[in-house]
């Protein structure tokens, strides 16, 4: 079948245009957002980068974002989810989690917004205790619940309205928390 | 710097030159596209006469029966694949208003059963599907059986085992953490190497082939084979990217899953049936080159306007824009094309319920194509963005276009691959009527929840919980269109057994 080269060969070139187009010119593009960036956000340490993969694991962005609109795209500002997202916010983040989705708040900047560790587990842990509108899914699997008057150990935290019940974040819960209250893309870049 | 540089400039050379040899090639043979190629597809004595579902005197018995044993277990998997992905879309559609609902345990949070049902449907059913299809239809359009057909048992093997490793490897926190990328990365490479096992045979079949005309239905299937291995190769390369420009490869791959996979194998598919059941050649020959063309130029270049409003370059997010509202060139060609040739037969409709599938795909394939040019406008783009409206969107493009030609195919082709009959016609007819109404109230209500949704986000006098709040009547409807759905396919699989139990009763007595 000779004349199939034809199609071989035009569809080749409009992918390599496209590839050409989306993926090495904007990746050569990216050394210059490195440099510009170089001080807008402090690399993860070893903790927060493993909350980072926890939030990856449990699929966090299929419900939310991590970019801050234009005010002419959205009511972004006045929810308070910070200053337009700029290319130095993201150098760190491989994988990228932007995300397209926002049944639930943008987190770009939910480290300043609510800097509470406790109000995370607690939420983590089941969102519904201090949201009740919430459909965002509970956690309880990454905590260890136990009963007592007093702090069974450092770092538990006490549930309300629940008689002396009390939290003990796992280890992918502690570092997730960490994750989500270094998110701070507010840095002005020098 | 200066070799980036010179990377540039050969890249672009390149692929200017290769437009330019292509233009000039397509000059130097305006007969590429003879009319009489578009009756290619019918045997001496078909022309004129409406094909059912059912197989009177099947003139290609032979060619459809060289393969079928790899062609059945590709279309079986498919299947499987479908009960297993539209039952978790189903869960996971539930779980948006019940929260609760199945517990909270790690292996069945949200998070980790909507990326099983968005792979497993993709990579399971889509593919399998498509696959199986292409495999059919390459042997009966280029008249020869198909090469080398045992090797298509390991490849299928292969790419079944690739999927299984990779949902278990998202159950187990496994993942690459990028939409439709989520596969482990080893596991990809294995698919990649069963896709490249697929693609051989097919390419083999082709170029042996002693066929005078090469079909529409080729240019599409050859082109989705030379497209989607290259595509899933240059993407999972993860560790050459990072941030927002991660970003636009993601996005530039994701849809290209749709526009030059998916898409592409359902078309090919229309522009096999529709003629084919009529009994009468695709209406404009002659449109469907610009319709392929199109696709290929426009549809490559569309991924980036999942990002508009992100901080992607500016040219990046506004040559995405144009290239969407180009696709409305192939979409409107390939809509006067089909529509027209199914409003001349409209009567064959009342008796061919596969024809029915097919026309509906064909016209859903319109709809959620210009939907996708209207939602890439920037004045749009900003209240449809980040909400349900997407998800809506995308159910219309792969369930009412893409997974209701696939059933339409299947219908019509697995009584030629087993030789039989369908026993409930009356059967067929009622998984049409279900998946049709299951896919219209999910699309139609998750798209005014997707809207009102996306007005609230815009509203800086509301809050985000009026966002929330204003969606839940609408969840619940998709997940009623959902249950329609999901019963339309036990509906499917029953027809399926019960072909397959009498072929294998039949063969015992
Ligand atoms: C099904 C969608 C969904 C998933 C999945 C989801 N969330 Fe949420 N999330 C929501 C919704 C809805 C809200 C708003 C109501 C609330 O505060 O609970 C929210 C709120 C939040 C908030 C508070 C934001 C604010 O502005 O007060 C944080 C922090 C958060 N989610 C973190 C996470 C993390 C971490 C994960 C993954 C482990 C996750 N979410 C997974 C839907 C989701
Ligand atoms: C063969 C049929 C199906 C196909 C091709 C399909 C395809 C998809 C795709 C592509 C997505 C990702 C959407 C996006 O992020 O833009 C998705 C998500 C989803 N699908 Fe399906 N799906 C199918 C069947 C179903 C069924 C039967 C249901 C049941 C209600 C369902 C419910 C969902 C849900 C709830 C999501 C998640 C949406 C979100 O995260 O907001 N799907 N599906």
């Amino acid at each position: 079948m000779k004349k199939a080269y034809i199609f071989v060969f035009g569809a080749s070139s409009t992918l390599l245009l496209s590839t050409f187009l989306f993926v090495i010119v904007p990746r050569l593009g990216q050394s210059e957002v490195v440099q510009e960036g170089r001080s807008a956000q402090l690399p993860y340490t070893e903790v927060q980068a493993r909350g980072r993969a926890v939030y990856i694991e449990y699929g966090c962005i299929y419900c939310h974002s991590q970019q801050v609109r234009d005010p002419v795209a959205g009511a972004d500002g006045h929810f308070g989810w910070g200053r337009p997202s700029r290319p130095s916010d993201y150098i760190y983040d491989r994988p990228h989690l932007l995300g397209t989705s926002r049944t639930g708040p943008d987190l770009s900047n939910i480290g300043l917004r609510q800097p509470s560790r406790d109000w995370h587990h607690l939420h983590l842990y089941n969102p519904r205790l201090l949201v009740p509108w919430s459909i965002m899914p509970g956690f309880p699997f990454l905590y260890r619940v136990v009963p007592g008057e007093q702090a069974p150990a450092e770092g538990a935290i006490e549930i309300p309205n629940s008689k002396g019940n009390w939290l003990l974040p796992s280890e992918k819960a502690s570092s997730l928390v960490e994750y989500l209250t270094c998110l701070k893309r507010d840095g002005e870049t020098p | 710097m200066d070799t980036q540089l010179a990377f540039v400039i050969l890249t672009f050379g390149a692929s200017v030159l290769a437009m330019v040899s292509f233009v000039v090639a397509l000059i130097q043979r305006q007969v590429l596209v003879p009319p009489q190629a578009a009756q290619a597809i019918f045997s001496t004595g078909e022309m004129g006469c409406t094909e059912l579902e059912s197989r009177p005197n099947n003139r290609w018995k032979s060619l459809d029966q060289s393969a079928r044993g790899p062609i059945l277990y590709f279309l079986l998997s498919s299947v499987g694949w479908l009960l297993l992905g539209s039952t978790l879309g189903l869960i996971v559609s539930i779980k948006f208003h019940h929260p609760e609902f199945l517990g909270t345990r790690d292996f069945l949070t949200f998070g980790k059963l909507r990326t099983l049902h968005l792979n497993i449907i993709a990579y399971g059913w889509l593919s399998f599907a498509g696959l199986g299809l292409s495999l059919w239809l390459v042997p009966r359009i280029m008249r020869v059986p198909l090469h080398k057909p045992k090797i298509l048992y390991l490849a299928g093997s292969m790419w079944n085992f690739g999927v299984c490793l990779g949902c278990l490897g998202i159950l187990s926190g496994y993942t690459d953490g990028l939409e439709w990328l989520e596969f482990w990365w080893p596991i990809d490479g294995l698919l990649a190497v069963a896709g490249a096992l697929v693609a051989i045979p097919l390419f083999q079949t082709i170029w042996r082939s002693q066929e005078k005309h090469f079909y529409v239905t080729m240019w599409y299937t050859l082109a989705a084979f030379i497209w989607f291995p290259v595509l899933f190769v240059i993407a999972n390369m993860h560790f050459l990217h990072t941030g927002v420009q991660q970003g636009i490869v993601n996005w530039w791959f994701a849809h290209n899953v749709l526009g030059l996979w998916v898409t592409p194998l359902g078309l090919g598919i229309v522009y096999y049936l529709l003629p084919k059941i009529t009994g009468y050649p695709i209406f404009s020959y002659q449109l469907s080159l610009f319709g392929f063309w199109g696709l290929a130029l426009f549809y490559s270049q569309v991924g980036a306007h999942h990002l508009l409003g992100s901080p992607i370059p500016t040219w990046v997010a506004n040559l995405s824009i144009v290239m969407s509202v180009g696709m409305a060139i192939p979409v409107i060609t390939v809509a006067i094309n089909h529509h027209v040739s199914a409003y001349r037969h409209l009567g064959v409709l009342r008796q061919s319920v596969v024809l029915r599938f097919i026309v509906f795909g064909a016209m859903m394939y319109t709809v959620s194509s210009l939907q996708g040019s209207l939602h890439s406008l920037r004045t749009f783009n900003y209240i449809s963005h980040f909400t349900h409206w997407t998800v809506s969107h995308a159910h219309l493009g792969l369930y009412g276009f893409t997974s209701m030609v696939f059933f339409g195919g299947i219908y019509f082709a697995l009584p030629r691959l087993l030789d039989r009959d369908w026993e409930y016609p009356g059967l067929i007819n009622l998984h049409f009527w279900l998946a049709a109404t299951g896919i219209l109230t999910y699309a139609v209500s998750l798209g005014i929840g997707g809207i009102l949704q996306g007005m609230a986000l815009r509203d800086s006098s509301g809050t985000f919980e009026q966002s929330l709040k204003v969606t839940l009547p609408y969840l619940v409807g998709r997940s009623l269109g959902g249950s329609l759905m999901l019963l339309s396919h036990l509906v499917f699989a029953f027809n399926i057994c019960d072909l397959l139990g009498r072929t294998a009763r039949e063969k015992r007595s």
